[in-house]
């Protein structure tokens, strides 16, 4: 699909793979390798699902999730995710002993966990009573299986920062 | 669309579990209550057979923590063999590959 394009359904699951298809679409259409598919899918299925459950569950209406692919930059393709439900800043949750044992381990907290490994970089902002998360992912890297051993990246590697943002954030 | 099927086959000391396609906050549903059974007829070793399972997410993580936590005070185990691509990155990433027992082949498993 290409881009910028946008598609509003209901939050919830019913929509799950109407979103996902949509977002497959743009990120086919983009070049990336079918790992990184695969892993934006993943990161996508976790943010939505999250929505589906909580951010409307007080609101007493059923609301909307919007989702938009686009390019920000060269260097950069966007998935921004936004919602009208109760404010949600995903860097307000902590991280999940990944460590722990069977008996240990807790359910939950491991979708957003994905979701801050597998991007490249996520922004949360709330504007206008709505949330918007933004996924991040470099382009340098969408045709990485292809290139990789051909020729020299041009331009150099984009910055590693989403970890280290990520840890900031948390600390 | 997306897709799960899920197989059993009773094996010496054993069931089991050949999961194809996607477990997801759709499919994980099913997947557990498919366990679940498993569990309620006497089964306590489950061993599943992810190498036709193209995608899991939280939600299939969940489950399958879920089902570890039943079966553990019956002094039974579940283990895992043939995890492919993202399926084997999901469960690196959340550290379940080594919370749980992994094998390469159904014959390793089954040792």
């Amino acid at each position: 699909m290409a881009i910028p394009a946008t598609i509003t359904l209901p939050a919830k699951l019913d929509s799950l793979y109407d979103f996902m298809d949509f977002v497959s679409s743009c990120t086919r259409e983009q070049g990336f390798s079918n790992e990184r598919i695969s892993e934006i899918e993943l990161a996508l299925e976790e943010i939505l699902v999250n929505i589906f459950k909580y951010a409307y569950k007080d609101c007493g209406f059923d609301g909307d999730i919007e989702i938009t692919c686009k390019l920000a930059d060269s260097q950069s393709f966007v998935i921004e995710i936004t919602d009208s439900g109760i404010p949600f800043d995903i860097f307000s949750v902590g991280e999940p002993d990944v460590t722990a044992d069977i008996d240990e381990r807790q359910i939950g907290g491991l979708g957003i966990f994905f979701v801050k490994r597998l991007m490249d970089d996520v922004r949360y902002r709330r504007e206008g009573g709505r949330n918007i998360l933004t996924l991040v992912i470099y382009v340098a890297g969408r045709q990485a299986d292809a290139a990789a051993g051909c020729r020299k990246r041009s331009g150099g590697n984009p910055p590693k920062s989403a970890h280290r943002r990520w840890a900031l954030r948390s600390a | 669309m997306e897709f799960m099927e899920i197989q059993t086959a009773k094996e010496k000391n054993a069931v089991v579990v050949s999961v194809q396609g996607k477990i997801d906050a759709v499919t994980a549903p099913e997947f557990e209550k498919a366990i679940s059974n498993l569990i309620a007829q006497g089964e306590k070793v489950i061993l599943f057979n992810f190498s036709g399972l193209e995608y899991i997410s939280s939600a299939g993580l969940r489950s399958i923590l879920a089902t570890a936590k039943q079966l553990k005070p019956t002094g039974g185990s579940i283990l895992f063999f043939g995890l492919k691509g993202p399926v084997k990155d999901v469960f690196k990433i959340s550290g379940f590959g080594t919370i749980f027992k992994m094998f390469e082949t159904q014959e390793d498993a089954l040792k």
